[in-house]
């Protein structure tokens, strides 16, 4: 009854061509938006804004940004966490080289220094495709944490490496609290989100799917590879490095470069595999997926484990941990490799049919 | 130049060289069989490894151990094979390789639910020391453990390879390698073909286990022995047992020579070039790799991958 | 079948084409000519090289010997970018659509060519870009009215039957606006009334907007209704080239066909 498009005729290619064609997504995702900017920053306590919502949507943006590149463009990546690092750590040193550097313009700045490197290592894929470009985006992982270890400049000379983000202050504005952070982190995640979606249906987007579903019918078509693939890494790369600038600014404040390891990558991996490959909505499912499952994990397995008279030995919960992601991730790819947001539009199809399923 | 100094490294990277293949024929059985990038496969190195020293510690005699272990891979092959990939059959590649991730993870914190995750050493009776004959006539050090360990492994895989050239199994799975359809069409049964594949890469993986364990301890970061076969496996390519191995002494080899004398050679000269202290050290966690894509560019069907041209 | 048609000069000349991968010559030593707004077909038993040949033209096969002169320009090999911006438009024998993506989304590919928005503006889908978008949609819309596609507009086109995948790959191909198209067995496995169908939209196409078809099809009924010149190959080589009447004549054709042994 709710969500039903009969009746809404498109009388004009315009009006098809929405972002959101079918009126109930519109209202929806307003209503989610007024709620995560206003209602939110009121109800939030410290803890639901800086331990879950801030990591979550952060997490959701790099998740975008490996859909960009992997879902979209098809080339899979194991280097996601090496590009936010890029990110960050180029944010730092603007902030901290440049006098007078608004912050903002360092987050950009630092998004086009990540889409640089990852150009650099999105050119192997030119030449090899599938598992070695995977194996290759490798070498991004561990060259990029090296190298941020290793030379002392990046990270200012401090002691292994670990920067301190500086206090983020926009237009003479400090955003020091985690309701200010919150609606920081939001804003951009929003409007990256947005420009993403943008993107994906447009002829980039498509030349992107092109070059991941056939890319010899792509290139027949006079889609150039090269320049496809490289702009897919870059943008990506753009969209983790952000995210990796974000987890600095907006989140833990310290860190270092071990932060982005290989773990991270996967994790970045599992969201999009779980939330949705090739779907940006999938993104923020994933990312709340993946951000989720340890939290409730870790709260409700110990007080479980005790009603039923067991006790959990050290480390318990971080191997149960592992056991059900890996098994989660080989449930999705066999009952529903679309993700979530597969499932989530199966069930508005459903429900658009309703009461009548055909 | 110390020239013998040079040879020892040089040698030793050669014989780690040897253990590098002995991973990197993991990957290449599963992925000749079935066409799956195993991406456990170093958790299965964990696995085997923690299997089997939480079995001798628990006083299982070394066969009795190696044996459990051994099933338990059987076990493991077969469950995988049943539960993991006969569902994603005709899936395109990419999923099968991420399931091996998800396999990973699941292996990984099934072994440590299982066994703890507390470090423990490994004795095979055969000690980390260099070999007194090599030293007193050539003023050479090489480990004799390495070259046990080498020695293992090159048997193994030798062993493999005329198992997969000579045996009726072997030839059955080259077969269903080159085409499935075909293998099907001549009454061969995929189902059990991957089950024996894996249970292969099992063996493989426990042995490796063994060596690696022996040398660095049974530890968590076993699991990253494939993490040093992947730029193998790029070198020689995915489907050659021939490139396992002459990939992984490649690799071997130039890794440790870079790792002793990159910085050793360049870490001055640099510094001075760009005025701030440059030091190389460590870069052996990557520069296996980036020799591997190097040598991609050069020649990308690796090599001893023939040119390939998709078909259209 | 030239009625009404100008046909005219020679506007693809290929001269001593010879393609080989590892041991096996795909083609060796072939010349051909395509005449502007002709239908030129191409036959031959199977593995004669047929699919390499148009492989050659338009860029995906690199040959090793020979030259190929387009619109007057003489290359050693084509490659496919400026293949497709010279107006050449392809289908495939398996058929090559973007299986992740609807109806409307393949065609739209189509002209990617023409799009000329840079993808900052696209982010932003504001003035030119949505402006373009909808321009191409309006002219994709022409493509799926010409082939009857309006009811499956927005299906993703794993889900369509054969004979419908076909047809929407070759409406991705005109989606271009292509001076020439080079189609692969665009009719391989259909029924007789779809077969009827594509023939129509082939013919049509040629009729009116004049463009220049290669086309390969091994049911010899069709080829000698629809095409004016034939050329023939076997094992690599051709072995005969003229009107349908001339080659269905041509005793090595005839041979070839019946597996007369060499
Ligand atoms: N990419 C390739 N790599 C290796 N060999 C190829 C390739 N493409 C074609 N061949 C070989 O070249 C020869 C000609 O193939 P082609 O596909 O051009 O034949 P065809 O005339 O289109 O046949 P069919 O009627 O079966 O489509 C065949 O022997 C084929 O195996
Ligand atoms: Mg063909």
């Amino acid at each position: 009854m709710l969500y039903r498009d009969a009746g809404q005729f498109k009388d004009t290619y315009a009006a098809d061509q929405q972002i959101f064609p079918i009126r109930q997504d519109r209202i929806g995702i307003t209503l989610v938006l007024l709620f995560a900017f206003l209602v939110v920053p009121v109800i939030g306590n410290q803890y639901w804004l800086s331990a879950i919502l801030i990591p979550f949507l952060i997490s959701a943006l790099a998740a975008l940004g490996l859909n960009i590149l992997t879902g979209y463009a098809g080339q899979l990546s194991l280097g996601t966490a090496a590009f936010m690092a890029v990110g960050a750590f180029a944010a730092y040193n603007f902030v901290l080289r440049v006098p007078g550097m608004p912050i903002l313009v360092s987050f950009v700045l630092a998004g086009i220094m990540a889409a640089l490197v990852g150009i650099v290592f999105g050119l192997p894929s030119l030449r090899i495709k599938g598992f070695y470009l995977a194996v290759a985006t490798l070498a991004a992982q561990f060259f990029v944490v090296w190298a941020l270890t290793k030379f002392g400049w990046f990270s200012n000379f401090s002691s292994s490496g670990v920067i301190s983000a500086q206090t983020v202050v926009i237009l003479g504005y400090p955003f020091d609290t985690p309701v200010r952070k919150y609606l920081m982190v939001l804003t951009i995640v929003v409007l990256m989100a947005l420009a993403a979606k943008n993107m994906v249906r447009s002829s980039i987007g498509r030349a992107w799917m092109a070059v991941r579903d056939m890319d010899v019918a792509a290139g027949v078509i006079g889609i150039r590879l090269m320049h496809t693939k490289l702009l897919a890494f870059a943008v990506s790369s753009f969209y983790c490095g952000v995210a990796g600038a974000l987890y600095a600014y907006g989140y833990i404040g310290t860190v270092e470069p071990e932060a982005f390891n290989l773990d991270l990558s996967f994790r970045v991996l599992f969201m999009i595999i779980i939330g949705g490959v090739g779907s940006i909505l999938g993104s923020f499912f994933g990312a709340a997926f993946i951000t989720f499952l340890p939290i409730l994990l870790n709260t409700y397995a110990e007080p479980f484990a005790q009603a039923i008279g067991l006790q959990l030995p050290a480390g318990m919960v971080s191997n149960l941990e592992l056991i059900i992601f890996g098994a989660l991730i080989i449930f999705f790819l066999i009952v529903e490799p679309l993700g979530l947001a597969r499932m989530w539009q199966i069930a508005k199809e459903k429900m658009r049919l309703w009461p009548f399923p055909h | 130049m110390n020239w013998q100094f040079f040879l020892e490294v040089l040698v030793g990277g050669l014989l780690a060289g040897v253990m590098y293949s002995l991973v990197a024929l993991g990957f290449v059985l599963i992925y000749k069989a079935s066409g799956v990038f195993n991406f456990a496969q170093g958790a299965m190195v964990f696995f085997a490894a923690l299997t089997f020293v939480s079995l001798v510690e628990r006083g299982f005699g070394f066969w009795v151990a190696f044996l459990i272990t051994f099933g338990a891979m059987v076990v493991f092959g077969v469950a995988t094979e049943r539960v993991v990939l006969r569902p994603l059959v005709n899936q395109p590649p990419i999923t099968l390789f991420m399931a091996t991730i998800g396999l990973t993870f699941v292996l990984e914190g099934l072994s440590q639910l299982l066994w703890g995750s507390q470090p423990h050493g490994l004795e095979l009776g055969i000690e980390d020391m260099p070999l007194e004959w090599l030293s007193q006539n050539a003023g050479i050090n090489v480990s004799q453990f390495d070259l046990f360990a080498a020695l293992v492994a090159g048997i193994l895989v030798s062993g493999l390879a005329l198992f997969f050239q000579k045996t009726r199994i072997g030839r059955a799975l080259r077969a269903v390698a080159d085409d499935h359809q075909a293998a099907l069409a001549v009454g061969i049964p995929l189902q059990q073909i991957w089950a024996i594949v894996w249970t292969v890469a099992g063996f493989v993986a426990l042995v490796s286990g063994l060596l690696w364990g022996a040398r660095n301890g049974v530890q968590f970061s076993l699991t990253f022995t494939a993490l040093k076969a992947l730029p193998v496996l790029i070198l020689g390519g995915f489907e050659s047992v021939a490139g396992a191995i002459v990939g992984g002494l490649i690799i071997g080899a130039s890794e440790k020579l870079a790792e002793i004398y990159i910085p050793e050679f360049l870490n001055a000269p640099l510094t001075e070039a760009m005025g701030v202290s440059v030091n190389l050290a460590g870069l052996e966690i990557w520069f296996p790799y980036a020799l591997a894509l190097a040598f991609l560019l050069i020649r990308p069907e690796g090599l001893f991958g023939e040119k390939h041209i998709d078909r259209v | 079948m030239s009625d009404g048609r100008n046909i005219g000069e020679v506007i693809l000349n290929l001269e001593g084409i010879s393609l080989a991968f590892g041991g096996v010559n795909a083609l060796q030593d072939i010349s051909f000519d395509v005449r502007e707004h002709e239908v030129r077909a191409i036959i031959g038993p199977n593995g004669a090289g047929k699919s390499s040949m148009l492989n050659v033209i338009n860029g995906v096969y690199h040959p090793q010997k020979g030259v190929i002169t387009f619109h007057g320009q003489t290359r050693r090999n084509m490659d496919t970018h400026a293949a497709a911006a010279q107006g050449i438009g392809r289908t495939f024998q398996n058929i090559a659509l973007f299986k992740g993506m609807s109806v409307l989304d393949n065609l739209m590919t189509g002209r990617n060519l023409k799009m000329k928005c840079n993808f900052l503006q696209q982010a932003l889908y504001w003035g030119p870009a949505r402006r373009e978008e909808l321009e191409h949609r309006r002219k994709i819309e022409e493509v799926i009215d010409f082939l009857e596609i309006e009811h499956i507009r927005k299906t993703p086109v794993g889900r369509l039957p054969y004979g419908l995948q076909k047809r929407v790959e070759l409406g991705r191909a005109l989606a271009a606006e292509p001076s020439m198209l080079l189609l692969d067995e665009p009719m391989a496995g259909m029924n007789v009334e779809e077969k009827q169908d594509m023939c129509r939209f082939i013919l049509d196409v040629n009729d009116e907007f004049g463009t220049t078809i290669v086309l390969i099809e091994h049911d010899m009924g069709v080829v000698m209704d629809i095409s004016d010149r034939v050329v023939v190959l076997d094992y690599g080589r051709k072995i005969a080239d003229g009107t349908p009447d001339e080659v269905k004549s041509n005793q090595a054709v005839i041979d070839a066909y019946l597996g007369v042994a060499h």
